[in-house]
């Protein structure tokens, strides 16, 4: 129990695949100007990757090493296709506003990073809750992201107007930035900066460091 | 341990892989099939009924929506000749009124061309002939028609819906069901306080030509429209969406012929 608990909390802040396996950064970019997409969309990986770990999990024993990539890929690829034509057919507006995003969780590096790191060599249970946990992992830093985006982007969260735009005849003038790509790179920048302020092992061991000036003296 | 690297056992993993996989992908995408193009259909009579100015969306009910486009008649025009396809001649041209989706059939040669370069100003190189427009007829006249309408915004081709009053002229709304524009930004275009500045304006002016223009800044008088702000390119593809579509080369002498109709 302990453990299945780890193996789900873990990825939330100690151990998160965007801040620090620094993986799924694309998407994070691309589906966060508003935060019900974001919602569904989180819900979506967070659904593959904890399948996807767990059928691989249960033929591990089977694969042919020489084919291991590729029999990931076609599991990935073929429950990304059936969330797809479930959103198609219960999410339809939502799906819209996906659009190629939701195919392209196929390449997202989080689901097949998992399998590869965790499912290849821990039984089908704890695989499954090891993508739950991911997922949640990756979703937290979503839903960041584009409470942000959304917030200063447009006033609303969740599609309801807390700070009425100017154009709608309020007050606030949305902020452009924050609707583009760009503006997803800063904060996931600022949370990143937060999250290792606080749990100061997850900052990285510098690979150089520069040497001081050398001084008039020394260089005579 | 060592016996699942052979060669043997590597193909039937492949093998047995395979037959599950595409079992669960062909299983999904069948069975769901049915829901997804009631989906599809009721999204796009939502924008027809939304661009005659009848669907609110928050609260026009997906029943109502049914009812309300039951009074909407789709009819083939051809472009090439500015007429209304009658009943004998989609008999001979083979289309079916409730199959037929002009999306699907614009690379196929019999019912589409290719729009020449320096007439292509929506910049969308492929036109279907045959396009499928809507009218709404109130005591034996028509009193709307619905025209499918597409354009290059800034990311990719919008695809939308522009409805005029019985006069060919006077604009009664506008929509937009598939856009790829910037959220936020260019896919204003599908807010509805945007499309509310529609109503109301004139499409052609005394001399004839296409006055309705989408403008930058805040548009004046009866034939223009206020581009949508910090979408600069958006706001040019709709405007020449509207110049290629209401043009002679779109579904200008359509509209001439639209008084026709009204005998039926």
């Amino acid at each position: 129990m302990a453990e299945a608990k780890k193996v789900v909390l873990n990825p939330l802040l100690d151990n998160n695949p965007i801040a620090l396996q620094i993986l799924g950064v694309c998407s994070a970019l691309a589906v966060t100007t508003q935060l019900s997409v974001t919602l569904v969309m989180c819900v979506a990986l967070t659904t593959v990757t904890a399948f996807s770990n767990m059928f691989i999990s249960l033929i591990r024993h089977h694969m042919p090493s020489s084919i291991r990539i590729i029999v990931q890929m076609t599991i990935i690829a073929s429950l990304v296709i059936a969330v797809d034509q479930f959103l198609q057919a219960f999410a339809y507006e939502i799906s819209k506003s996906l659009s190629v995003f939701v195919g392209l969780i196929i390449t997202n590096c989080i689901v097949m990073g998992r399998a590869e790191a965790f499912a290849m060599k821990n039984p089908p249970g704890i695989s499954f809750l090891d993508g739950v946990g991911n997922g949640l992992g990756y979703s937290l830093v979503l839903i960041v992201v584009a409470s942000v985006r959304e917030l200063f982007g447009s006033g609303s969260l969740l599609g309801y107007q807390i700070m009425p735009l100017v154009e709608n005849g309020g007050w606030y003038q949305g902020n452009g930035l924050m609707l583009l790509s760009p503006s997803a790179f800063f904060i996931i920048g600022f949370f990143i900066w937060w999250l290792r302020s606080r749990k100061t092992d997850q900052v990285e061991v510098r690979d150089f460091r520069l040497a001081s000036h050398s001084t008039s003296e020394e260089a005579a | 341990m060592s016996s699942r690297e052979t060669t043997k056992k590597t193909l039937l993993v492949a093998l047995c892989l395979c037959v599950a996989c595409s079992i669960v992908v062909s299983g999904t995408a069948v069975i769901l099939k049915p829901r997804q193009e009631a989906n599809r259909v009721l999204d796009r009579n939502k924008n027809i009924l939304s661009a005659a100015g009848l669907y609110d969306p928050a609260t026009t009910s997906d029943a109502e929506v049914e009812s309300l486009f039951a009074e909407f008649t789709p009819r083939i025009v051809n472009l090439q000749t500015g007429e209304f396809v009658t009943d004998d001649q989609l008999q001979e041209l083979g289309i079916n009124l409730a199959t037929y989706d002009q999306r699907t059939v614009l690379n196929d040669p019999a019912f589409s061309e290719a729009v020449p370069a320096d007439e292509d100003i929506a910049d969308i190189k492929r036109r279907v002939i045959y396009p499928m427009v809507y009218t709404q007829q109130q005591d034996g006249a028509v009193s709307t028609i619905v025209l499918p309408i597409n354009g290059y915004g800034l990311w990719g081709i919008m695809y939308g819906y522009l409805a005029l009053e019985a006069d060919g002229n006077t604009v009664k709304g506008i929509s937009f069901y598939e856009i790829s524009e910037t959220p936020g930004l260019g896919a204003e275009v599908r807010n509805p306080r945007w499309q509310a500045l529609w109503p109301g304006k004139q499409v052609y002016n005394e001399s004839g030509d296409v006055a309705l223009r989408v403008v930058k800044g805040l548009g004046s008088g009866q034939y223009q429209i206020d581009g949508l702000s910090g979408a600069t390119l958006t706001t040019r593809g709709v405007d020449n969406t509207i110049q290629y579509w209401l043009g002679e080369n779109g579904y200008r002498p359509v509209l001439e012929n639209l008084q026709s109709l009204s005998g039926d």
